[in-house]
């Protein structure tokens, strides 16, 4: 029998996140990979501008707040100053691919040995629902109130645009409606984790999230709307690994 | 030990920092700053150290950030525009308290401008050029000696007080080339660091951030800042003068146009006329309290400068209103010609009735 514990890489705090919000799941399974990998006192996290601004609150770990969009860039002279330490940014869709894509291209493209947590829900939750890279073509948000339509771009896959260069090593993607999917996404976390300590290179894990707030939407039907209208439409799993 | 080399500005800046035990650096080509980025590429590897070329000033300040962050030495170059796209990372420094040496070889502006040696970047060095209450050192030296000193000093200060400390320096003097002798003693390295992000191991976790929502805790912060550069001005205030003593006539400049003021003053003393140079070394903090106190004295005072006239405004609140102060400027990065400062100082001296 499994007996689910508090993580020590995790406080024992309550969040701020909204309720049936991705973040607090992720939080917990990041949290049990680098308790499992005994990491926790050799890690150094980066958190973004967005919902997840303030996860040092919740993360036991020496963490650096970013600047909006620059967490590739801090965590590269990080892990430059501290090449034997486990670093990782954690990322939503409109840092990592809107004001910090170039951030992202170049680390990924230097093969900085690191591994970015990307928590996609498609949408900028902190500043009231806007449009985000990730939004589908039709959905409305804050700025697309007619829904998203060509002229305000197609969706950004990361996977297509990081996948080609060759320092790249590792790229997967989850999602976390259903236990065996929260499983499964830990296991690519840690697998992820363990290539950068092992020296391998640039590694990313896209997790599907929801925002059952700006998608107005129950948490429940948040859960499910990810499972019936996004997963079935993207590759899943590890999709890079070298 | 210590040899003489024949260096320019960016060199021997580039050198000296290394001397003091900054093993990283990141940047991103601009001119006319680009021989530190070529020098650090070249030696830092050397001594197992980091060089990055960045792939924008905005991803060079925040690599900069994530290794200041880790309490190592850190420093990042760039030019005019290229401090422009800096001025969000400086202030996030400002807010995070973290160290760093940064180089601005000042071209002139606005826009891309020119990329001629100017003075014209003084406003955004020395009122934070980035958002919100803060401040920064800022260095300014007149010769290629000096810059290698004032870098070894700049680090010294940086991690001192966990500020951001600018050598600021007109693009003639980056380029510049002449003969130095790099101080290659260690700097020293004891300051307290148990701020930093190394791993939580044996503590409880740091955490290095730039955002303050408690209610009043950004106000608490800053009142805290306001202390430091306050202790800051009292203590590290620095500037050179130069036959003020007994002078008339006093020429305010700092960097390439201090050196030319300089001989200027020799050439008037020669002729009895009592001119003297008064040369901030330090930008922020300004030496007003000297201006104010010990050179009130002066009939006139110029200040010599390649803007159009933003030191100026830093005599002017520290002398007043009803005190004589004049502006010789010269813009958009255009030189200067050392006559037009004979010429502006004897337009004063014919004012006062003087024979020349």
């Amino acid at each position: 029998m499994t007996t689910y514990t508090m993580p020590e890489s995790l406080k024992n705090v309550r969040t701020h996140y909204c309720p049936g919000c991705s973040h607090g799941i992720i939080h917990k399974i990041l949290a049990e990979c680098i308790d499992e990998l005994n990491m926790r006192e050799n890690t150094v996290g980066v958190s973004p501008v967005g919902c997840a601004v303030i996860a040092y609150e919740y993360l036991n770990l020496d963490m650096v707040e970013a600047l909006h969009g620059r967490a590739p860039a801090i965590a590269t002279g990080l892990k430059r100053a501290l090449p034997d330490k486990l670093v990782f940014t954690y990322q939503g869709d409109g840092d990592l691919l809107a004001i910090g894509i170039s951030e992202l291209i170049h680390a990924a493209n230097r093969g900085e040995n690191f591994t970015i947590i990307f928590v996609n829900n498609r949408v900028y939750g902190m500043t009231g629902g806007q449009m985000a890279p990730t939004t589908a073509p039709g959905q409305k948000t804050l700025t697309t109130p007619y829904g998203r339509d060509g002229k305000m771009g197609e969706p950004i896959d990361v996977m297509h645009l990081i996948e080609p260069f060759s320092n790249v090593k590792y790229l997967a993607r989850g999602a976390v409606y259903h236990p065996n999917e929260i499983r499964k996404t830990k296991n690519l976390i840690k697998r992820a984790l363990e290539m950068q300590i092992s020296g391998d290179g640039f590694s990313l894990v896209e997790v599907l999230a929801t925002c059952p707030t700006y998608w107005r939407m129950s948490p429940g039907e948040a859960m499910d709307y990810v499972k019936d209208n996004i997963a079935p439409h993207v590759q899943m799993g590890v999709i890079k690994e070298q | 030990m210590s040899k003489k080399e024949l260096l320019c500005g960016n060199e021997a800046i580039s050198e000296a920092a290394i001397k003091a035990g900054c093993r990283y650096y990141y940047g991103y080509p601009i001119t006319p700053q680009n021989e530190i980025s070529a020098y650090m590429a070249l030696h830092l590897p050397k001594v197992d150290g980091t060089f990055i070329q960045a792939e924008s000033e905005i991803a060079a300040i925040n690599m900069a950030a994530g290794t200041a962050a880790t309490g190592k030495r850190v420093m990042t170059s760039s030019s005019g525009p290229g401090l422009s796209l800096k001025q969000e990372g400086l202030s996030f420094f400002a807010a995070a308290e973290l160290p760093l040496v940064v180089v601005d070889a000042m071209r002139a502006g606005p826009g891309l401008g020119n990329i001629t040696p100017s003075q014209a970047d003084y406003f955004q060095a020395t009122r934070g050029g980035g958002h919100g209450d803060y401040r920064q050192i800022v260095l300014a030296p007149a010769s290629v000696s000096e810059a290698a000193e004032l870098t070894r000093r700049a680090f010294y200060l940086a991690d001192k007080y966990r500020i951001v400390a600018m050598l600021l320096l007109d693009g003639m003097l980056a380029q510049t080339r002449e003969p130095v002798v790099i101080n290659q003693d260690p700097l020293e390295d004891d300051f307290d660091k148990s701020w930093a992000v190394t791993g939580c191991k044996g503590r409880t976790p740091n955490v290095v951030k730039s955002l303050f929502l408690q209610e009043r805790s950004l106000e608490e912060f800053i009142e805290k800042q306001l202390i430091k550069y306050s202790v800051i001005e009292e203590t590290e205030t620095e500037a050179e003068l130069y036959h003020t003593a007994d002078a008339e006539y006093i020429l305010i400049a700092y960097g390439t146009p201090a050196r030319m003021c300089r001989s200027v003053v020799d050439r008037y003393r020669a002729k009895g006329i009592k001119v003297g140079l008064l040369r901030p070394v330090t930008l922020w903090p300004y030496p007003s309290r000297m201006l104010r106190d010990t050179l009130r004295h002066a009939k006139h005072y110029l200040v010599v400068e390649w803007s159009a006239g933003q030191m100026f405004e830093d005599v002017r609140i520290a002398l007043g209103y009803d005190r004589p102060i004049h502006l010789l400027s010269k813009l958009g990065g255009s030189l200067m010609d050392i006559e037009e400062i004979d010429n502006k100082l004897d337009e004063l001296l014919i004012n006062q009735g003087a024979r020349i």
